[in-house]
């Protein structure tokens, strides 16, 4: 970069010195692109060293048994064979598919109903202050809402004794340490870090809808449901498009808060891709086998986060 | 907008329900963190005689001091690295127009949706070679090219919408490339920096995955990463745990409640254009 810098005019004397328009004009788009690309190669350099080639190692170390230190055995597809017949394997998967029902459909779901009807937050102190607080899940990490919904979650928790209370006393339990409640439990926390967020993005869109379309709606005779379908949720394609992609994303590529909250248990109730991955490479020395699983995690977003993309980018009404 | 009284109230008590179940977990911790030290805290109950010295032992038992340090260095390496590399990037792919600038866009947008669990493994085995696990560069260095795709794809969108005649204003003037950069691009794309700033400044102090992976220390982690230790060593004492992740989350409180209105903006443009 320096050499390139050494070639311009070094000083702001020396340029009003030396007003060379021809000069300049002669070799300016030549040394335009060349210069381009010294503005674009740090970037691409950091991204190609810690993003690209640590991505070609996740294709490579997949097609190969390794434990991390010694030789590493070519096996082929064997372990993307194995992550889509092992049972344990495919469950975890499945764990991260239906976390997706709680990261994503319950936030833009109640988003969609709280933005439908608050249409816009006042602009207000009252907006401001309900902006803040819907944005905190946000802004603290991940990890210490786990510790949060872990404490609230618990036998002792405020969950269990807010329904002590109210009488429910009998469904009491270690939400997440039971078989049958820890996902759901761990999906609350999702759901609860991703509410704010989504509500807010539906609402900031809502406000831009022509309240002249809501008009004519009524004019027309719709009730509340039928201007949800036909004004609202057409309207909203863009922004419900961005809150799937950012918690679909959230869902699958989830790790913070499994780890943090239950480990993955019990059992493997919990047990996530992102929290196997790290296990396998990390605690069993498999290696190859937490690479395929790396690929088809990868695969899995795009293949979630792609159509949505062409959906609500698509043809815009 | 003619919504009927009715759906206005429905409305505003939905919302109100919704910060309610928003700051309960806060206010849930805080009082489990006032309870006396050895006591089994239930539920939510205000403590007759709040333990606020509970803070403190916190404040010890977690090193905060050296937490903090260790959290501003990783900041200080990453985010102004990759806020200046990713504008030099946007502006040469987004004004410069380099050729073959399409198909480096194209591959910097792969990394947009991609799992840092997906490369974890091989960076690993990379900072290992490198010599730099257990050391905090094994947490910049990677962040830096990770945010990459994003910040790029974010810069880039910035100047591709300044007109380029303002940079053929500035040639006609004599001034070379990265004068024109310094001088006119980077004031005019001053809040599209802003929030790239804010947004990396808080994706790193919460980054936890790379932290526990690449560095063992739980002093020379992120906060994140620190806090993850933190419930390991104290995960059984509640009183404390609760104590002390509220410290820990404490410094991202202030900033966010100092520069809300930016953070707000930042996030909503942020997940919008990500």
């Amino acid at each position: 970069m320096t050499s390139a810098l050494g070639s311009a005019p070094t000083g702001r004397d020396d340029r009003r010195a030396r007003p060379t328009p021809t000069r300049a004009h002669r070799s300016r788009w030549a040394r335009a692109a060349g210069t381009g690309w010294l503005y674009v190669l740090p970037a691409l350099v950091m991204y190609a060293v810690f993003v690209l080639r640590p991505l070609v190692l996740t294709f490579q170390y997949s097609l190969y048994d390794w434990n991390g230190i010694g030789v590493a055995r070519w096996v082929g597809l064997d372990n993307y064979l194995t992550v889509f017949t092992d049972s344990d394997l495919l469950k975890i998967i499945g764990n991260a598919i239906l976390l997706i029902v709680f990261f994503s459909f319950i936030p833009v779901a109640l988003g969609l109903l709280v933005a439908s009807m608050v249409r816009r937050i006042t602009t207000g102190a009252f907006g401001t202050v309900v902006r803040t607080i819907l944005f905190l899940p946000q802004v603290i990490p991940l990890v210490a809402a786990g510790i949060a919904w872990s404490w609230l979650l618990s036998s002792n928790g405020l969950v269990n004794q807010v329904l002590r209370a109210v009488g429910l006393g009998g469904v009491a339990r270690a939400w997440l340490g039971d078989f049958d409640t820890a996902l759901p439990a761990v999906g609350v926390i999702g759901a609860w870090v991703l509410l704010g967020l989504c509500t807010i993005l539906l609402v900031t869109g809502m406000s831009k809808i022509d309240p002249a379309l809501y008009e004519a709606a009524r004019l027309d005779g719709a009730g509340p449901v039928r201007e949800f379908l036909a004004v609202t949720l057409p309207s909203l394609r863009q922004e419900i498009g961005v809150c799937l992609t950012v918690t679909i994303i959230a869902a699958l590529a989830s790790f913070d808060i499994v780890y943090i909250s239950t480990s993955g248990g019990p059992g493997l109730q919990t047990t996530v891709p992102g929290l196997e991955i790290y296990r396998l490479a990390f605690s069993q020395r498999q290696v190859g086998l937490a690479s395929a699983l790396a690929v088809v995690l990868m695969l899995l977003v795009l293949a979630c986060v792609l159509p949505i993309q062409r959906l609500s980018r698509g043809e815009k009404p | 907008m003619n919504l009927s009284r009715r759906e206005q109230l429905t409305g505003r008590v939905f919302l109100i329900a919704l910060i309610v179940v928003t700051l309960l977990p806060f206010v849930s911790m805080l009082s489990a963190a006032l309870q006396p030290r050895g006591t089994v805290p239930s539920g939510l109950e205000w403590p007759s005689d709040p333990q606020w010295g509970n803070f403190a032992d916190a404040f010890t038992a977690a090193n905060m001091g050296a937490l903090l340090r260790s959290s501003l260095l990783i900041v200080a390496g990453v985010v102004p690295v990759s806020v200046l590399i990713a504008t030099m990037a946007g502006f040469g792919l987004g004004q410069l127009r380099v050729p073959g600038g399409r198909l480096v866009f194209g591959l910097f947008l792969l990394g947009l949706t991609l799992p840092f669990e997906a490369v974890v493994t091989p960076l690993y085995y990379q900072m290992q070679d490198f010599g730099l696990l257990n050391t905090r560069w094994a947490i910049i260095l990677p962040l830096i090219g990770l945010y990459m795709p994003f910040a790029v794809f974010w810069m880039r969108a910035h100047f591709t919408n300044v007109p380029v005649e303002l940079s053929e204003a500035a040639r006609v003037d004599g001034s070379s490339t990265w004068q024109l950069f310094w001088r006119v691009q980077v004031p005019l794309a001053r809040p599209a920096i802003a929030s790239l700033t804010i947004l990396m400044f808080l994706w790193t102090w919460n980054q936890f995955l790379l932290a526990i992976v690449l560095v063992d220390d739980a002093t020379k982690r992120t906060m994140a990463g620190a806090l993850g230790a933190f419930q390991g060593q104290w995960g059984t004492d509640l009183v404390l745990l609760c104590a002390g992740s509220l410290l820990i989350l404490t410094p991202t409180l202030i900033v966010f409640l100092i520069f809300q209105r930016q953070f707000i903006k930042a996030l909503i443009q942020g997940s919008v254009k990500g």
